[in-house]
């Protein structure tokens, strides 16, 4: 009648046929085998077509740290505050509004009346500094797939006025984290497909030689992910530790060479914190010496926050041992009580890659299996 | 610090206006407190009054969408069809007249008000209503966001229908196409430049609500339109209400290919997106045939569909089956969309 053709990728009885599959391995194997995913749009699709329901007894998938929002520090967040507090114009997505710094958010900032603006591209960043003559400063969040916008808006000629304050993380970082955590009992990993287009799948061969555990390369439709999740699975049961691309419609060995370039143009990556995780090697990326002139980091060095007391409720927050797939939302005690949407302790519960957040968003913790 | 207020305590935020839990704890606290009228404490969109052997009904309704033109309509046409749908809702078809309150910003154009004057005439003439009273306000530049438009309207009905009846067995159909409204605001207000023919569907529902109670009589249990929190917050509430499960075919809702299109593309749900022209409806079964046929034969009903079934037990939960699983479909506090009508 209205939509479009049925897509492809939501085919229901292709994706009851992998469910089965899913059953069969798991059952013959007769033991548990848990995976854990390194993204909120993962997370996501897991939650929104309701996939954990279906899954075999036994099967469990985690999600990672793989939300670029939750991963970032409560000082990044404070300097964004501190500069808003001061009178700058901020400019950032809309995950970041809400996300608790040491004690406030950048939404604390803007109902007291600083100037905080939710843009949707970074492109618009851009614009909006064209049209200014103030200095605007940018709060540029996520991971390499929008560090890469943020990379082509500065090699493209960008206003004087316009600073970039990064805290864009390097995904690739995530999955050592936690495959060096002592307590790890993840088997296997989904690699999120987006981020994938533009590292390449070839990328994860270091990891897989290194830590024996299989990658599969996912898309995000629902048969992407259960189809990726019978690779994983039958990796895992055969003993074998290999990177599979399961999303090869979109995901080269080499990746997206040209976004690559521009990136590391623009960026190099640094250690950085990783909120409620640890020190990441290799985490962060920070603006070249080149980009100097627009990095907000050095424009504003010194009206950047000094450090402040944390809020004691953030003390029970469980973000961490969740963004190492070692506990769920459902494991914390906040969740849903004291830390929902609108009244977010940990930013897993602001970010709408938070795991939190989705499983509050989608029923998740209430599916029944 | 804001004019008129201590600068202590909480303080209201967006969340209040979503539709959502936070704002009937805002509404539990302010505005029913020492309120014991039964009439107001019902919390309809519409209050229901006995008079004599008579039942009024009667509602209001303020808007403040941005921006106030949108494709499909503008802030006049949703000013009328909200408080007529709010009034249709109820039982209410002759919708006897409307008042209207506008509070606008110095620097106004007045060509836009003329507009937004004419498409309330015209919406009051395809609800067969007319506005019999006004009030203007204006107020300095920056004091007021362009326009506010505040409607109130009453009318009279032999029949009432409630938010709450659903019994188990019953089919929801839904009255068309689903996120229409919330998705062209959005996109309009953005400027996103989707392409297509995305288009609010905001409509006055009273002639269509007509033919239904016509065709289903006392087999129309429960009525509802998806407004604020669209298709969940409407039917969490339903299911809330008459202590009743839902679970909804996801398969089955009917979704513009324009929305279905821009939803995907902005990550939204268009289950959460507010809708200005369409009812929910739940009926017994043995009527659904029937009832779908009368809605397919109206203009505004041509999209119709059965899109979940009423079970017993899990008071308020509302299930979606996505063919892959199932998730709960929870109401949303946290919209990323004020002002959407």
């Amino acid at each position: 009648m209205t939509g479009p053709e049925k897509l492809e990728f939501r085919d229901v009885a292709r994706g009851r046929a992998l469910q089965e599959r899913l059953r069969e391995l798991i059952t013959r194997a007769g033991r548990s085998v848990t995976l854990m995913h390194v993204c909120g749009s993962h997370e996501q699709a897991f939650a929104r077509y309701g996939l954990r329901a279906r899954f075999p007894q036994g099967l469990r998938v985690q999600m990672g740290p793989g939300c670029p929002v939750c991963v970032t520090d409560a000082p990044e967040i404070d300097a964004a505050v501190a500069l808003a507090e001061r009178g700058y114009r901020i400019l950032t997505y809309g995950d970041m509004l809400r996300v608790p710094g040491t004690q406030t958010s950048l939404l604390d900032a803007r109902a007291a009346g600083a100037r905080v603006d939710v843009i949707y591209a970074a492109t618009q960043a851009a614009e909006i500094a064209r049209d200014s003559r103030e200095p605007v400063v940018f709060f540029a969040t996520g991971f390499e797939t929008t560090a890469v916008a943020t990379a082509a808006v500065l090699l493209n000629r960008p206003p004087q006025n316009l600073y970039v304050l990064s805290a864009h993380k390097w995904v690739p970082a995530a999955m050592e984290v936690v495959a060096e955590s002592p307590d790890s009992q993840i088997e296997g990993y989904l690699a999120a497909g987006h981020a994938a287009t533009i590292t390449g799948y070839g990328l994860f061969e270091p990891f897989v030689e290194r830590y024996r555990r299989p990658v599969v390369v996912a898309g995000f439709e629902p048969l992407d992910i259960l189809a990726a999740l019978v690779l994983l699975v039958e990796q895992v049961l055969a003993g074998k530790a290999d990177v599979v691309n399961a999303f090869p419609r979109a995901v080269t060995k080499d990746g997206n060479q040209r976004a690559l370039t521009a990136l590391f143009r623009v960026f190099e990556t640094d250690a950085g914190e990783w909120r409620g995780i640890a020190r990441v090697p290799r985490g962060n990326l920070r603006l070249q010496k080149a980009f100097a002139g627009h990095d907000a980091s050095l424009r504003f060095s010194g009206e950047l926050s000094a450090p402040k007391v944390p809020r004691a409720d953030a003390l029970e927050c469980c973000c961490g041992g969740i963004m190492t797939g070692r506990l769920t939302p459902r494991d914390c005690r906040l969740f849903g009580s004291k830390c929902r949407p609108d009244t977010p302790v940990g930013a897993c519960m602001v970010s709408s890659e938070g795991a939190c957040r989705i499983w509050h968003e989608h029923g998740e913790h209430e599916v029944r299996a | 610090m804001t004019r008129g207020t201590e600068d202590t305590g909480p303080r209201v935020r967006l969340a209040h206006g979503a539709g959502g839990p936070a704002m009937r704890a805002l509404i539990e606290s302010v505005f029913l407190e020492g309120v014991t009228d039964p009439a107001a404490r019902a919390l309809g969109d519409a209050a229901v009054l006995p008079l004599g052997d008579r039942i009024l009904v009667i509602a209001t309704d303020a808007h403040v969408v941005m921006p106030p033109f949108f494709p499909g309509g503008d802030i006049g046409r949703l000013s009328v069809a909200g408080v007529v749908n709010d009034l249709a809702m109820a039982g209410c078809c002759d919708v006897l007249c409307l008042t209207s309150s506008v509070i606008v910003e110095e620097g106004f154009p007045i060509e836009s008000l003329q507009r937004i004057h004419r498409s309330m005439q015209t919406a009051c003439a395809e609800a067969h209503t007319r506005i019999v009273s006004g009030d203007t306000k204006v107020m300095q530049k920056g004091e007021v966001d362009g326009i506010v438009l505040s409607t109130s309207g009453v009318g009279f009905t032999d029949r009432v229908v409630r938010d709450s009846g659903l019994l188990a067995g019953d089919v929801i159909i839904a009255s068309g196409t689903i996120g229409d409204h919330g998705l062209a605001v959005l996109s309009a207000r953005h400027a996103l430049g989707l392409e297509g023919d995305l288009r609010s569907d905001v409509a006055p529902l009273n002639g269509l609500v007509r033919v239904v109670l016509d065709s289903a009589g006392a087999k129309l249990h429960a009525m509802k339109d998806p407004t604020r929190g669209g298709v969940t917050s409407a039917l969490v509430e339903m299911a809330s209400k008459a202590g009743v499960s839902i679970v909804v075919d996801e398969a089955a809702l009917p979704l513009s290919a324009p929305a279905r299109a821009a939803a995907e593309l902005l990550g939204i749900d268009p289950l959460g997106v507010a809708n200005e022209g369409k009812a929910l409806m739940g009926v017994e079964a043995s009527a659904v045939p029937a009832v779908l046929a009368a809605l397919r034969s109206h203009p505004l009903g041509k999209h119709a569909a059965c899109i979940a079934r009423v079970k017993e037990g899990e008071p308020g939960a509302v299930w979606l089956d996505t063919g892959f699983g199932t998730r709960r479909l929870v109401e949303r506090d946290d919209l990323p969309l004020p002002r959407i009508c």
